[in-house]
Formats: structure tokens, sequence, C-alpha cells
């Protein structure tokens, strides 16, 4: 007997009896600049917009300057009473110069328990790229963002996107991230619209999610 | 166990029960119209960029689904560079042997599942169960379908037909047998209803060693798979176990990575009408030290390549499942998702349902009839099928086939004295003098035709006596 993979294969062989043989495939046929549709739609500043979305979803957002961070760092963890925060192995220390809670660093090499992820109280991670039209963060697994059960299991997020990160479109995000690591892509808290369509926040993924914009 | 969708009756029989309920009725209409409003404001919000969006996410899945063995090929390389592990299925008995196997080598006898219409319409779970695994639903629509022993009744949202305080009554009573029971003092407010379904899934997320889900898309080119979600469920299932094992139908595939900026535009303001969903997951073989470090993906046929032989039928493989079609259709609203019979309701339903199925019952040959080919579906479908233009394709179909004798007979009758001029031209006369005594209903075979058919007025003279007469003067 043939094997299954065989089978589909020649199914689908069968079912494009009409496709002639050949048929151009190249795609896509024109480069990034030349795509029929926008790269971004134009709405606005940048930061302003990012931050326009991200408050419509429910996410806390503080815009502020680099050298205010570690400050602000600490006192969003400090109005939530986080006293155990999840922190990547590669987030700059500077982020938590001053910063009274208890850190436990996590890394692929030295992961955290599941256990010890749950009782957390919070985790501080940066960010990959931000789309402002969409409201949304992508975590890459980079060293300042580190495995993705640690920004999944605490209940309380906090993420530092630089203004450098920011980009207005999907598209313009899609072309800088590289589909090899794994990644998340994070618009506001978790919710859900399973009861009677309307939109609830606050199910399995973190309830909080608290944005720092830098610059 | 949730059941099985055999045996409910042929559309038009289970329609007239559902409409009867208004219970049902108040539920649909609510929820589609909260939808169908947010998702006009988000599509709106791209201006004209919207619908150049529509008409590529429509090329790409058209130029993938004419070279499909080619990406199949490209997706299955690169999903193995990436240390993944690659099964392929001919149809539901395979994938559901594939799947019991893989969670049989991991010794383990609980998976937790995100949701996913693949698994669904294998049939999966049932599967499982009868090996001696429980498969734990984590989406809160489908955990309150499987606590409370019904059937999905919507794509994005299959418990779309419940209302919150029917959702709250089947987790005071059934949450305790599957698990964490819900408090006592459960309202029917969702956000405590959605806080029951966390504390109800924590221990199971952190504790289940095995996920199975379904994909949203799968990259050929990088090996990615792709899911969107709102919760947070989807993340824990893709990312605490130690084996994931993805089922995924053939058609889900996109050639590049960049194809997915049209879609990822595409589906959340289409699906949920929010600018982008919650959660995007997506990962690529295996990570080393992040998530789960076995990767297995189950590529699915089960009736896809069928439907791909039909040239009409094939763009119904374009579908995305963001369950528009559903929200918008006046069809839908009224009878609710069960009354198709099918774990695919609403119009793209109508058209997949009976190509998946093959058009062997009753059933699957009245779908194509359970819609008034009022076009809104293609409107507002984000890849444009042309549901209606399948609809009536499929109708021909059956027409053809073993199926609908009194139409048969009618067209068999109307062919031979369309086929003859004197016949043509005798019938119309007997008819015009006739007049206002021709019934409007038929007896016999013919009147099954007739019952669901206005008999348009009959004109005094038909059109060939007019042109004899004086028509040609006149040009």
């Amino acid at each position: 007997m043939s094997s299954a993979r065989d089978r589909v294969l020649g199914r689908v062989r069968a079912a494009l009896a009409d496709v002639p043989a050949g048929e151009d495939r190249r795609w896509p046929r024109e480069g990034p600049e030349e795509r029929p549709y926008a790269d971004s739609h134009g709405e606005g500043p940048s930061l302003d917009v990012l931050v326009d979305r991200l408050v419509d979803y429910k996410a806390t957002v503080h815009r502020v300057d680099a050298e205010r961070l570690p400050a602000e760092v600490a006192a969003c963890l400090e109005r939530a009473g986080a006293t155990r925060v999840v922190v990547p192995e590669g987030a700059p220390r500077a982020w938590f110069e001053g910063c009274p809670a208890t850190l436990l660093t996590d890394s692929p090499e030295r992961p955290r328990t599941l256990a010890d992820l749950n009782g957390a109280d919070a985790v501080v991670t940066g960010c990959a790229v931000a789309i402002a039209e969409t409201g949304t963060i992508v975590l890459d697994a980079g060293p300042d963002q580190g495995r993705r059960a640690i920004t999944l299991v605490p209940d309380h997020h906090v993420c530092v996107v630089r203004a450098d990160q920011v980009v207005d479109g999907v598209p313009q995000a899609v072309r800088l991230l590289d589909p090899a690591r794994p990644l998340t892509w994070i618009s506001g808290p978790s919710a859900t619209s399973d009861i009677e369509l309307n939109r609830v926040e606050g199910v399995h993924g973190p309830r909080l999610l608290e944005v720092l914009v830098v610059g | 166990m949730s059941g099985t969708f055999l045996g409910i009756p042929p559309f038009p029989d289970a329609a007239r029960s559902a409409v009867e309920d208004s219970q049902l009725r108040h539920n649909l209409r609510k929820a589609t119209r909260t939808i169908r409003g947010k998702r006009t404001e988000a599509v709106d919000e791209l201006g004209a960029d919207w619908m150049r969006l529509r008409a590529r996410g429509k090329e790409v899945k058209d130029h993938t689904l004419r070279h499909l063995d080619h990406y199949l090929e490209e997706l299955e390389r690169s999903v193995q560079r990436a240390g993944g592990t690659v099964h392929w299925a001919a149809d539901a008995e395979e994938a559901n042997t594939i799947v019991t196997r893989l969670v049989q080598e991991t010794g383990e006898s609980d998976v937790v599942k995100v949701k996913s219409m693949a698994t669904q319409e294998i049939e999966l779970n049932q599967a499982l169960e009868r090996a001696g695994i429980t498969a734990y639903e984590t989406d809160l629509a489908e955990l309150i379908v499987q606590l409370g022993e019904d059937l999905p009744s919507h794509i994005l949202v299959p418990a779309i037909h419940l209302g919150r305080s029917q959702i709250r009554e089947i987790f005071l009573e059934q949450m305790a047998e599957w698990g964490t029971p819900a408090p006592a003092d459960l309202t029917d407010d969702p956000r405590a209803l959605a806080e029951a379904a966390r504390v109800h899934l924590r221990e199971r997320f952190l504790r289940t060693r095995t996920a199975v889900s379904g994909a949203n898309f799968a990259v050929a080119d990088s090996g990615t798979l792709v899911v969107l979600e709102s919760e947070g469920n989807g993340r824990m299932c893709l990312t605490l176990p130690r084996t994931l094992i993805s089922v995924v139908g053939i058609e889900k595939i996109v050639p590049t990575w960049s194809d997915l900026e049209v879609f990822m535009q595409l589906l959340p303001r289409s699906s949920t009408g929010e600018r982008m969903n919650p959660y995007t997951s997506t990962w690529t073989g295996v990570a080393p030290g992040d998530g789960p470090q076995e990767f297995h993906l189950v590529l699915l046929d089960n009736g896809r390549t069928d439907v791909l032989a039909d040239t009409v039928g094939r763009q119904a493989l374009r579908c995305i499942r963001c369950s528009a079609c559903l929200n918008t259709c006046p069809v839908y609203e009224r009878t609710g998702g069960h009354a198709y019979g099918s774990v695919y309701p609403g119009p793209i339903g109508a058209i997949l349902t009976p190509q998946l199925r093959g058009m062997s019952s009753a059933a699957d040959e009245a779908l194509p009839y359970a819609s008034s080919l009022c076009g809104a579906c293609y409107e507002v479908c984000p890849v444009a099928i042309d549901i209606p233009e399948v609809l009536v394709h499929l109708r021909e179909e059956v027409a053809e086939g073993s199926g609908h004798l009194g139409e048969k007979a009618l067209m068999a009758g109307a062919g031979a004295v369309f086929g003859s001029p004197t016949a043509l031209e005798a019938a119309q006369r007997a008819a015009g003098l006739a007049g206002g005594a021709v019934p409007r209903h038929l007896p016999g075979l013919a009147g099954q035709w007739t019952d669901t058919r206005d008999l348009p007025g009959l004109p005094k003279e038909s059109f060939r006596r007019w042109w004899k007469r004086d028509g040609r003067s006149e040009g």
C-alpha cells in the first residue's frame, strides 16, 4: 500500500489537472515596496497612535524619558504590590536600579519552574517590535524578553517599548521579524468575546498589561 | 464528551424547530448584531486599502491552491529542517490514529486542546476517548460546549447559541466533574464567568504535558505555524507542554512569511472586529529551551482534494474561518448553527460541508438550498469567496445527481418542451389562455418543487407571439 503522503500528493495533483504544466509559480512576483496594499494607513504620529490603541484595548500606558525608566519600573511594581518579579536574564540591569522587589532571573539555560512563575507577581520584559496602528507588541524571545512562558504565567506584564522599535503598520513589522524565532504578538491584556460576543478582559493570560513607552 | 452531528435532520426540518426557539433567536440576534457593528468599524478604519488587502488575500490563496503539491512539499521540508516531524493523513480515521499513537507514545492520558475546527471535523476527542485519553477543551466557548455536552454552532464562538445565564448553569452543574468546581456564588456577569474558567483550567495548564492544536496558517517557506486567539489558552497549550501535536488542513498553507502581513490585517478585523486579536503565537519547529521540545504536524486531507478538484467549488478552500459570513447571514441569524448539521455552519458551511462529505446524504444535498442567495456573505468575505456562485453550482449538481427527483422530472419536461419550437408555442399559448386558473402549487412530485418556490405570473401573450405579431416592426 502506498503511503498516506503519496496518496494525498497524488490526489492533489489529480485535482489540479486544469492547471497548465508551465504556469508561473514565482511568488511573490513583486518586491516589498511594490505590494498592491499600503504599508501603513497614515493615522498620525507613531507613538501617539500606539498609545491611543493600547489604551483602547485596556492596556495601561506610561510615556517616560529614558532616565526616568528605572523609577517608573519600580513605581509600576510598587503600585501593584509586586514583590516577586520575573526578569529575563538579558534584560538591562539598569531598568531595575533602586527596585525593591525580589528579581527572579530566568533563561532557557536556567529556567524557573512553572510553580515559581505561577507564584510570581509580575514579569518585566522588553520587546522586539511594536505596531502603532493595531496597538500590538511583538516579543521574539530575544535576551530582554526571554522564554515565552515567563510573559504568560504571571498575572502582570510590564513591557518596555523603545520609540525606535515602533512601526506604523503590520507589513513593516512582518518585514522586521524573523520567523525562525518563536513570536508572541500581544494586543492588550487577555480577553474573550465568547459570552454573547461582548469583549471581557482577563482570562488565562496576564490580566494586567502595563506598557512603558520610552522616548 | 460532546456529541456528534451524525443523525441531525436535514436543514429544512432542523431549521423549522430552530426558528421556533425564541431564546435561541434572541441570543443569536443579540450576538450577531454586536459583531456586525464592530466588524464594520474595524474594516472601515482601513479605508480603500481593505479592498486591496481582500483582493490580495484571494490572490495568495488562489496561487497556493493552484500549486498546492509544491507548497505542501516545501512546508514539509521547512518543518523538518526546524526540528518538527510531519505526518500525512488522507482521512479522519488516519489522522485520529496518528494523533492517538503520538499521545500514547508520550505516556500521558490527558491532553489540553486549543480550539481547532480540523480536530472537530475529524471528531478527534471521541477517538481519543475510545483510547482512554481525555481531551480538555480550553477555549472558553469550547469549554462551555464540552461541559454542556452540546454541539458547536459557530466557527469562532461555538457557544454563541447560549446566553450568560445558561452558561452560568452549565458551569455550576458540570465544572466539578471535570476538575476545579465553579464557585457556589457564581453570577452570570461575563467577567465572573471568565474568571471561573481561568480558575478551572489553571492547574490543568500547569501540569498537562501534551497539547493538541490546529493552526490558522502554515507558512511554506519558513515552516512556521500560526495561531490567533484571545484568551491566552492558546499560548498556554502552545508553550507549557513538552509535546505539541498540530492537526492542520492542507488548505491552510501560505507560500511565504511576508504573506502573513495580509492575513494578519484581514482576519482579526473580519472575525472579531478588532484591529488585532489579543494574542498570536507563531512557532517554527522546536526552539531549544523555550516551549515544547517535540513538535508533530499532521497534514489533513479528509475531502479537501475533492473540493480542490472542482474548479468552481475550489474557492471554498480559500476560507480563513473568520465567520463573518455567518454573522451577516439572515438565514443563520434565524436558524443558528446546529440546523446545518456540521461543524462548519452558515454560508461557508453550506458550500464546504457538502463538498467535503461528497453530497452523500439527504442532509448534504439540502445544504446548498440553505440560503436565499442574497449575497451578503460574499460582500463580507475577506478572501472574496463567491458563496452564491458555489451554492448555485452545487444546486445544479444536486439536480443532476440522484437527488431532488421533482426538480429533475420538471427539468426533463422543460427540456422536451424548450427543445421543440412547436411544443413550446403550444405550451405557452395554453398557459397564457389558462391565466389565473394556473394553481400556485403543483401536486405530487412537482409539489416538492413548487412548495418552496413562487410561480411567476403568466403573461397573456408569449414573447414569441408578440415578436411575431409586431415586435419586429418596432426594431
